[in-house]
């Protein structure tokens, strides 16, 4: 146990050291939550708190899942992630030290993006316990997502193209810019099988709204995507060594 | 499990490797067929073959970096399959591509690899620097290794294999697209990594690398074993129990070949450019036939020697492939 956590957290370290300034990790996870993060306070700076929740989750969204593409991919396209599975450890150890790596980055730029919201929601108050839980279990989740993107394909691009694929619909679904109550139907119900719902759900509750759910409703149901993704992540990097 | 008993040399008299009935297939490719070898402590091992014999796939298996799909892996009596984090602990790995981080530098490269291993902090920074130092690149310890030339890096990546004094380091084609001089300075390396006491695996499909450096060769031919014993042995095996003695007449006419053949004990006469590769039972016989040609024949001998048969002729009856195949590097240039 103590050799894993040991690699874990010196994979975290040199990540951080080798990718967190790399191209596709500033314009996904930083450049891309800041524009809309600005755009949308140019377009109406007195609504701007209303949509905090949601651009707070499209942060955590976009910087994990940008990030995870860029530690897993650039790494299996040079085969230096061959060298972390020489080192005494699991494939799992491996994957969650890729895994925390891009969750930190998450945390950093969502605290950065907070920093600049959070004042426009003072008049409503908000829970800095309840923040910091979603936001961590939402950052692990969407990691989780990011890397069993990442391990099904290779290119660093690859990975960007076929997150879009998801992110993007998310960003529409799940309660953003539309309250998932005005959507039909059926793309409620497809709403509702989308972790940003959830995360959009708990920073809502915790910036001081109402919710669907409880908060710890919220969080549980991110820790279910979390293993739901993890877990075939695992399976399809040790396949890739079979 | 730390850094102090990884080198305690448990199961020391267990091989090194040991391998039984290994195969392995993508597919329908069979890439390793059946192969059985032991590597034993402190020698260096060669594996050696055409481009595309199954070595790069041996080695991977061997490491745990890919599953075998039948057989046995033992790593200093560690199941790869069963055990192998204990077995990782023992053994560091060169691969042929270098895959070292290019944002980090030499020196973070190498760190990096101690702390996964597990190398106490004060001893993992001397033991950088002193690795990097030995291999030249002490002054370029704190470049980033984008800045590096191709042998640099390979460099880097053997001080970033052995930085946590592993018993058994892994080197897949080591000197594959170096120049003469650093290819030089890597076996150099490797030498003096062995008499360190490092138990070295190698595979190459360089002839004159693997004789230079091997105690014992495995010629791999489309994933099998066709031969496995020491260089030396490997060529009397291409000898065939005979002689060879290489000599030269003034003048060198073409009926010295037809006429020396025409003797009796000698079995072959070659043309090897201006010389005569004469083959026979015994050197005394061989000899004599030739002294008697030349005193026969009014020619005057101008030089003669005995001649063993080189690693390639050896290669080449073991293996009966051309030794062109070996002169093939990856990606068939």
């Amino acid at each position: 146990m103590r050799d894993e956590l040991r690699i874990i957290y010196y994979i975290i370290r040199k990540d951080m050291r080798a990718y967190y300034l790399k191209p596709p990790a500033i314009s996904w996870g930083i450049l891309f939550p800041a524009a809309m993060s600005l755009s949308f306070y140019l377009r109406n700076p007195a609504g701007f708190g209303e949509l905090a929740p949601g651009l707070l989750a499209l942060t955590v969204l976009f910087s994990t899942t940008a990030m995870e593409a860029v530690v897993i991919n650039f790494e299996l396209r040079v085969g230096s992630l061959e060298r972390l599975l020489l080192a005494p450890a699991t494939f799992g150890s491996v994957l969650l030290g890729k895994l925390l790596g891009a969750s930190l980055f998450g945390f950093i730029i969502t605290a950065l993006v907070a920093t600049a919201v959070l004042p426009t929601c003072l008049d409503r108050g908000f829970d800095v316990v309840a923040l910091l839980f979603i936001v961590i279990t939402s950052l692990i989740t969407f990691s989780s997502l990011g890397a069993l993107i990442s391990v099904a394909v290779k290119e660093v691009f690859e990975a960007q193209t076929l997150g879009n694929f998801l992110r993007f619909p998310m960003m529409f679904l799940c309660g953003v810019f539309i309250p998932i109550q005005t959507l039909p139907p059926g793309l409620r119900h497809l709403a509702y099988a989308l972790p940003l719902t959830y995360t959009v759900d708990g920073f809502r509750q915790a910036l001081g709204g109402t919710g669907n759910l409880s908060l710890v409703g919220d969080v549980l149901i991110l820790t279910g995507f979390a293993c739901v993704f993890v877990v075939p992540a695992v399976a399809l990097l040790r396949r890739r060594f079979a | 499990m730390g850094y102090d008993t990884i080198n305690a040399g448990h199961a020391a008299e267990a091989p090194a490797v040991a391998v039984s009935e290994l195969s392995k297939r993508y597919g329908r490719l069979l890439a390793v067929d059946r192969v059985t070898f032991q590597v034993q402590h402190g020698e260096i091992f060669g594996l050696l073959g055409p481009n595309g014999a199954g070595k790069t796939t041996i080695i991977r298996v061997l490491t745990g970096l890919s599953r075998p799909s039948a057989g046995q892996v033992r790593v200093f009596a560690h199941d790869m399959e069963r055990n192998p984090k204990e077995a990782k602990k023992l053994f560091g790995l060169v691969p042929e591509i270098t895959n070292l981080y290019d944002e980090l530098s030499a020196l973070e490269n190498v760190l990096f690899m101690a702390q996964l291993f597990g190398v106490p902090p004060q001893e993992r920074l001397d033991r950088a620097h002193q690795l990097l130092d030995l291999f030249g690149l002490g002054s370029k310890s704190r470049v980033r290794l984008s800045h590096f030339s191709r042998g640099m890096k390979r460099a880097v990546a053997i001080a970033a294999a052995v930085v946590h004094r592993p018993r058994l380091l892994f080197l897949d084609e080591p000197t594959a697209g170096l120049d003469v001089v650093h290819a030089r300075t890597l076996r150099r390396l490797v030498r003096r990594l062995n008499q360190e006491g490092v138990t070295v695996f190698l595979t190459t499909h360089y002839l004159e690398e693997a004789d230079q450096l091997c105690d014992r060769i495995a010629l791999l031919v489309k994933g099998r074993i066709v031969a496995l014993d020491t260089p030396e042995a490997l060529k009397d095996r291409a000898s065939k129990g005979g002689v060879a003695v290489e000599v030269a007449f003034e003048p060198m006419l073409d009926q010295c070949a037809v006429g020396l053949g025409r003797r009796t004990g000698i079995r072959r006469v070659t043309a090897r450019g201006d010389r005569l590769r004469v083959e026979g039972d015994k050197v005394s016989e061989v000899v004599a036939a030739i002294v008697a040609y030349a005193a026969e024949s009014g020619t005057e001998i101008t030089h003669i020697a005995t001649v063993r048969p080189t690693l390639e002729e050896a290669f080449v009856q073991l293996t009966g492939l051309s030794s062109e195949v070996m002169k093939t590097e990856k990606g068939g240039s």
